[in-house]
C-alpha cells in the first residue's frame, strides 16, 4: 500500500485553482496503488485552506501553520518531516513556479528520484509518468524502478476536483530550524499595466519568434490595423523588447478569452496556451505541422507568414508596408 | 568575486522529423545555447562589468560536440570554462536531475563560487529542476525563476523579483552564496563580438572526468527509465486552409467576415 501526499498552493490569502487539480491527480494514483491520499497546506490562514482542500477524494489534511506566504526553506523542512512522519511513497507539488522553487530540494532532502511536469501518471506495480519534451513535439514515457518518487503535476491537466469531502483535518507540528530560513519575502508588485489591456479585445493577432526580427513588426501592425484587431505577442516577442510586457499572453502574462486568436509564428508552448486555450476560435499561421499550437487550433494555415500576412493584409485592403 | 553559470547545449527538432526506437535521429537535431542560460550568462557578465575583481566559469556537462556552444559563452565574456563528460556519461541510459545535479556540485566544490546562476529550464528536457537540486546538494541558499536581480556583495544578501503567474512578481531577500535560476528577459543578452569569438579561442576550457571531479561512476545511474518516446496525438481536429498564399488569406478572411468580427 502507498500513500500518496500532495501539497496545495495559496497566494495572498487565496488557494490557487491547482491546488483543486492536484487532488484529482492525486486521488487517480492513490486509486492505482490502493493507498490514501494525504493532502498538505502549508503556511498562512491554514484552517480555512483546510477546509476549502476538502474535497472529495481527500483521506487525510494536515496543516502546517509556521509562515504566512509562501517560504521554500519552510515548506522544504516541513515537507520532508511530513513526508517522512506520514511514510508516504509519493510526494505531488504543482509544477508551478513556487513548485519549481522548493520540488527539487523536498526530492534531494527525501532522496526521492524526482520527475517533473508530468501530464499523466499510471500505475501498475510501477509508476510510469509521461512527460513532454522538446517544447511539446514529443511526448515520453519514464519508468521509475524505484518504491518512492516525487513527481511536479503540470498545472491545468487534471480536472479541478469538486464535491464535499470527509477528510480527517489534523495540525502537524513540523519543527523548523529558523536558522535554516535563508530567504525573506518582502513584498509583491503587479509588473505591466499600461495603455492597453488584451484581456478586453474580441479580437487579437498574436505574434511569436516567427516574426523573426523588429523590423518585420509593421508587417503585424498592417494587418492589426487593416482587420481593426489588438495586437498580442508570445514571450519571446516581449523578453526582446519590441512589445511591452502588457501585450504578453501566457502563464506570466494576460490570459485572453477573445472570440478569435490568431497565433502566427507561435509554436504553442504549454505556458503559451496557458493563456489563450479559452479563446472561442484559434487560428494558426505556423510553417511547422508538428507545432503544439496545432493541437488547439481550430483552422490552420501551414505556410510562411511572410506569404501569408501580406496577402490578409491585401485581403482586408489595408496597405503591405515596405520591408 | 566567482560566479558559475550553468550552461547546457540543448537540441532542436526539426519542422519535419521522426521518431524511430523511441529516440529522434542526430539528423534531425540542430544544438544550440540553451535561451535561459544565455541569459544567466548575460546577467553574469554585468556582474563582473559592475563589480570588481568578478570571475565567471561555465560549468557544462556535455558531449565534445557542445564545445562550440561553450566558446560561445566565452565569446560573449565568461572567463573561463569547464566541460564534464568521460565514457560513463556517455553511455548512461538516462542522465536524471539528480544525476546532474551531483556532476554539477562536484564542480562546485572544486570551484568554491560565490553566487551560481542556472536556467530556470532546458529548451529540450525542460525539467525545470537542476538549478535548485543542485542548490540543496551543496548547501546553498536559492531562488527560481528569477526576472530582476540585484546583488549587495557586501551585505552578501541578492535581492530578486520572482516572476509568479499572472505579471505578479515575489520581491525576495536571498542570503548568498545562492543559486538563482534565471528567467528569459532579465536583461539583453549580447551578441559575440569579432574580438570577443577571437579572444574565447585562447581562454581555458577545462575536460573533466568523473574521475577528476572525485565521483564514482554510479553517478550516473538512474532509477528513472526512458521508455518511450512518440508523437502525441492531435486532441483537435484542424481544418487546414491549402492553396496559395491568396487562397489561404481568402479563407481566414471569409471565417472573420462570416464571423461579423471584422468589416472590412
Ligand atoms: C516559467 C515560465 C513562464 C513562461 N511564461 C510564458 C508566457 O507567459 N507566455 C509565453 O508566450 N511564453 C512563456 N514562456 C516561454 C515558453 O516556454 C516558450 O519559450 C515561448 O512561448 C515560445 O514562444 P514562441 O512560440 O513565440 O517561439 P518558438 O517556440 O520559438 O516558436 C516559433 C514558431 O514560429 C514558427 N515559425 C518560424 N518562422 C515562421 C514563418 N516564417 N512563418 C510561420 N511560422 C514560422 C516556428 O515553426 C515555431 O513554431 C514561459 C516559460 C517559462 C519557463
Ligand atoms: N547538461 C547540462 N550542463 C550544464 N548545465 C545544465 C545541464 N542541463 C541543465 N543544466 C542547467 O540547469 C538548468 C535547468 O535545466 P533543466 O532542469 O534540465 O530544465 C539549465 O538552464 C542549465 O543552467
Amino acid at each position: 500500500m502507498s500513500d500518496v501526499l500532495i501539497v496545495t498552493e495559496h497566494r495572498r490569502g487565496e488557494l490557487r485553482d491547482v491546488s483543486f487539480e492536484m487532488i484529482s491527480a492525486g486521488r487517480e494514483l492513490a486509486d492505482e496503488t490502493g493507498g490514501k491520499l494525504h493532502a498538505a497546506v502549508i503556511s498562512g490562514d491554514v484552517d480555512t485552506f483546510a477546509d476549502q482542500v476538502n474535497r472529495d477524494g481527500v483521506d487525510a489534511i494536515h496543516t502546517i501553520s509556521d509562515g504566512e506566504e509562501f517560504n521554500h526553506d519552510i515548506y522544504t523542512q516541513a515537507l520532508e518531516q511530513l513526508a517522512n512522519e506520514l511514510d508516504t511513497s509519493y510526494v505531488l507539488i504543482p509544477h508551478s513556479v513556487n513548485g519549481l522553487d522548493y520540488a527539487p530540494a523536498v526530492a534531494e532532502a527525501l532522496s526521492l528520484p524526482l520527475v517533473t511536469d508530468a501530464v499523466a501518471h499510471s500505475f501498475d506495480g510501477t509508476l510510469e509518468v509521461t512527460r513532454e519534451q522538446y517544447g511539446g513535439k514529443v511526448e515520453t514515457t519514464i519508468e521509475v524502478e524505484a518504491d518512492r518518487a516525487a513527481l511536479t503535476i503540470r498545472p491545468a491537466e487534471w480536472p479541478q476536483a469538486d464535491g464535499m469531502g470527509e477528510a480527517d483535518i489534523s495540525t502537524f507540528d513540523a519543527a523548523i530550524d529558523e536558522s535554516a530560513i535563508r530567504s525573506t519575502v518582502t513584498g509583491f508588485e503587479e509588473a505591466a499595466g499600461g495603455d492597453v489591456d488584451i484581456s478586453e479585445a474580441d479580437v487579437l493577432v498574436s505574434i511569436g519568434r516567427g516574426i523573426e526580427e523588429e523590423e518585420n513588426l509593421p508587417l503585424i501592425e498592417a494587418l492589426v490595423e487593416a482587420t481593426d484587431a489588438t495586437l498580442s505577442s508570445s514571450r519571446p516577442v516581449v523578453d526582446n523588447g519590441w512589445l511591452p510586457a502588457n501585450r504578453q499572453v501566457g502563464q506570466s502574462g494576460k490570459v485572453v478569452t477573445p472570440d478569435v486568436y490568431i497565433a502566427i509564428g507561435i509554436s504553442g508552448a504549454v505556458q503559451h496556451v496557458a493563456g489563450m486555450k479559452g479563446a472561442d476560435t484559434i487560428i494558426a499561421i505556423n510553417t511547422d505541422a508538428n507545432a503544439p499550437i496545432y493541437d488547439l487550433a481550430d483552422y490552420g494555415i501551414e505556410d510562411d507568414l511572410f506569404d501569408v500576412v501580406p496577402a490578409l493584409i491585401e485581403e482586408f485592403g489595408g496597405s503591405v508596408p515596405d520591408m | 568575486m566567482k560566479v558559475l553559470v550553468t550552461v547546457a547545449e540543448v537540441a532542436e527538432v526539426e519542422d519535419k522529423f521522426e521518431v524511430s526506437d523511441d529516440e529522434i535521429a542526430e539528423q534531425y537535431l540542430t544544438y544550440d545555447l540553451n535561451e535561459w542560460d544565455d541569459y544567466a550568462v548575460e546577467e553574469a557578465v554585468q556582474l563582473s562589468e559592475e563589480e570588481e575583481d568578478v570571475e565567471v566559469i561555465t560549468a557544462t556537462i556535455g558531449p565534445e560536440r557542445s564545445e562550440e556552444t561553450i566558446r560561445m559563452t566565452l565569446a560573449k565574456g565568461a572567463d573561463r570554462a569547464v566541460r564534464v563528460w568521460d565514457e560513463a556519461i556517455e553511455s548512461a541510459d538516462y542522465l536524471d536531475i539528480n544525476s546532474k545535479a551531483d556532476l554539477l556540485a562536484a564542480v562546485v566544490e572544486e570551484e568554491n563560487p560565490d553566487l551560481v546562476l542556472s536556467g530556470v529550464q532546458s529548451g529540450d528536457k525542460a525539467n525545470g529542476a537542476t538549478g535548485v537540486s543542485l542548490a540543496q546538494k551543496i548547501g546553498f541558499e536559492w531562488g527560481a525563476v528569477v526576472n530582476k536581480l540585484e546583488l549587495d556583495v557586501d551585505g552578501g544578501v541578492a535581492t530578486v523579483h520572482r516572476e509568479l503567474e499572472g505579471g505578479v512578481e515575489e520581491v525576495t531577500d536571498i542570503e548568498t552564496p545562492a543559486v538563482l535560476t534565471i528567467q528569459s528577459g532579465i536583461n539583453e543578452p549580447r551578441y559575440a563580438s569579432l574580438r570577443g569569438i577571437r579572444q574565447a579561442q585562447r581562454k581555458p576550457l577545462d575536460v573533466q572526468t568523473l574521475e577528476d571531479i572525485s565521483l564514482d561512476a554510479d553517478v550516473v545511474e538512474s532509477p528513472l527509465a526512458q521508455t518511450s518516446m512518440y508523437k502525441p496525438e492531435s486532441e483537435s481536429d484542424t481544418t487546414m486552409w491549402t492553396g496559395s498564399p491568396e487562397d489561404e488569406a481568402a479563407q481566414l478572411a471569409d471565417l472573420l467576415r462570416n464571423k461579423g468580427v471584422v468589416d472590412a
